[in-house]
């Protein structure tokens, strides 16, 4: 491990409009460490991780991933964003491509690997997530978990130094939502650096190093998971997990 | 009725005339206006600005009054050439900021999170709007271009009018004024002849429809 952290937030502001969504945002993530973010629904989870590759821009604070300060808008943005993973709450797949050309079209068009070389990875990468034997299909005949996976895989084949996950599970059946969190704890296992937006306690227990927790744009606990669970400093962190876990 | 056989050659080569400002300006309008459209979607501000611009002015303006500025102001400019060439650009500028908003309609009607993939592993605006949002567009950008397509077509005529000459409308009128044939045949020539245009444009394109509606 290095000491650079993979991802350095430092006194980050965000609004939309009037809403101050961001409350000087202060994280880093190590190298390799796997970071579960909780909080209530609108505490600006989602803002946090779309900030990390710029997808929403910050008023003030810096943002810096592996040691490089976020670039503008531009060549020099594509290449920071191929370097990091991103996976939404909704998959976005690419409707109109099949599972294999989704995972093929970044590697291609960016890294500029050859064809064969892109579709050899993206093989082992459908393999990997366990369903390769879907590859010519399109996304739409897929179900939500195996579109989820196809998307963690897509997001792989670009080699990301670290990987940003929104709700992946929450838009999911039931009955799919682990085979996406086993996929998920098997690559925090092999070392990945992960930023996981996520409501699933049992993976934060699992496989986090790490717990923040937001509320109102704030982070309000930053702290192991065993401690977190068992020993929630602040009443806000108390009350939402009396609420999810009386569920 | 008999002008219809009698003059077949002159509508031939008006009938050919037309095609010709048509299909110059339907390749320039739809490259110009998904270009156009491009810049209105586009994260850089001036880029966006001059899209809307374009649309504003060319929207709003008569072609007649389009055609006229590129006829006069165009030599202004030291560019020079022929009639048939400026009212191919007058109309070209025309219809694409109609294109472009048709296209623009199409972007905007394919999810936002499409784009957002796509920037996520690391494509450039360019790279995202050609390969993943504009080919999801397409479905729904085809009936309505096929309208700005057909509108153009029917708007060939004033170009024609403008000095261009020699197309359909022109040579009909020609035919009327010049070598008194009766009006009302010789429009029905002129009818047929964009007629000949107009309705195999409109099935070709319900075949396209179909075909793009099919494709995912
Ligand atoms: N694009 C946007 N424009 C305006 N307000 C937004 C936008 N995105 C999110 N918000 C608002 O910002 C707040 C934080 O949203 P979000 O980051 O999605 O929270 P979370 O993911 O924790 O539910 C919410 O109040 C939400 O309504
Ligand atoms: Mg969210």
């Amino acid at each position: 491990m290095t000491n650079t952290p993979m991802i350095r937030m430092a006194s980050v502001d965000k609004h939309f409009g009037e809403l101050h969504v961001l409350r000087d945002i202060n994280l880093e993530v190590a190298s390799g460490q796997v970071v579960v973010v909780l909080g209530p629904s609108g505490s600006g989870k989602s803002t946090l991780c779309r900030t990390i590759n710029r997808l929403e821009p910050i008023d003030s604070g810096t943002i810096e991933v592996d040691g490089k300060e976020l670039p503008a808008e531009g060549k020099a943005l594509a290449a920071l964003r191929a370097d990091v993973g991103m996976v939404f709450q909704s998959f976005n797949l690419f409707a109109h491509k099949t599972i294999l050309e989704n995972v093929t079209l970044g590697p291609l068009k960016v890294r500029k690997a050859s064809k064969s070389d892109a579709e050899k990875n993206g093989l082992a990468l459908l393999e990997r997530v366990g369903i390769a034997n879907q590859r010519d299909k399109y996304p739409a005949q897929l179900s939500g978990g195996q579109q989820q996976r196809a998307a963690i895989a897509r997001a792989l084949a670009m080699k990301p130094k670290v990987m940003l996950f929104d709700e992946p599970t929450s838009a999911l059946d039931p009955e799919m939502v682990q085979e996406v969190l086993d996929v998920m704890t098997t690559l925090a296992a092999d070392g990945m650096t992960m930023l996981v937006v996520t409501h699933e306690m049992g993976f934060a227990r699992r496989a986090a190093h790490r717990v923040v927790f937001m509320s109102d744009g704030e982070i309000v606990e930053d702290a192991a998971p065993d401690a977190f669970f068992s020993s929630p400093t602040s009443d806000r962190a108390k009350d939402f997990l009396g609420k999810i876990l009386t569920h | 009725m008999g002008v219809i056989v009698e003059q077949f050659p002159l509508y031939a080569q008006g009938f050919l005339q037309t095609l010709r400002i048509c299909l110059f300006s339907a390749v320039g309008a739809l490259v110009l206006g998904t270009i156009l459209a491009g810049f209105r979607v586009s994260p850089v501000p001036p880029l966006r600005m001059v899209g809307s611009a374009w649309v504003t002015v060319f929207r709003n303006t008569p072609l007649a009054v389009v055609l006229f500025a590129v006829a006069f102001g165009l030599p202004e400019l030291g560019v020079n050439g022929s009639y048939f060439y400026f009212g191919v650009i007058g109309l070209t500028f025309y219809t694409a900021a109609f294109v472009c908003e048709a296209v623009r309609s199409g972007i905007n009607s394919v999810s936002a999170g499409q784009a957002e993939a796509a920037r996520a592993i690391g494509l450039t605006f360019s790279q995202s709007l050609s390969l993943i949002v504009l080919p999801q567009a397409l479905r729904t950008v085809v009936p309505p271009l096929g309208s700005v397509i057909i509108a153009m077509i029917k708007n060939s005529a004033i170009v024609g009018a403008f000095g261009v000459g020699g197309d359909l409308f022109a040579n009909g009128v020609q035919l009327t004024s010049a070598q008194g044939y009766a009006a009302g045949a010789v429009l029905i020539g002129v009818l047929l002849g964009y007629l000949v245009l107009t309705i195999p444009g409109g099935i070709l394109l319900g075949v396209l429809e179909r075909k793009v509606s099919v494709a995912r």
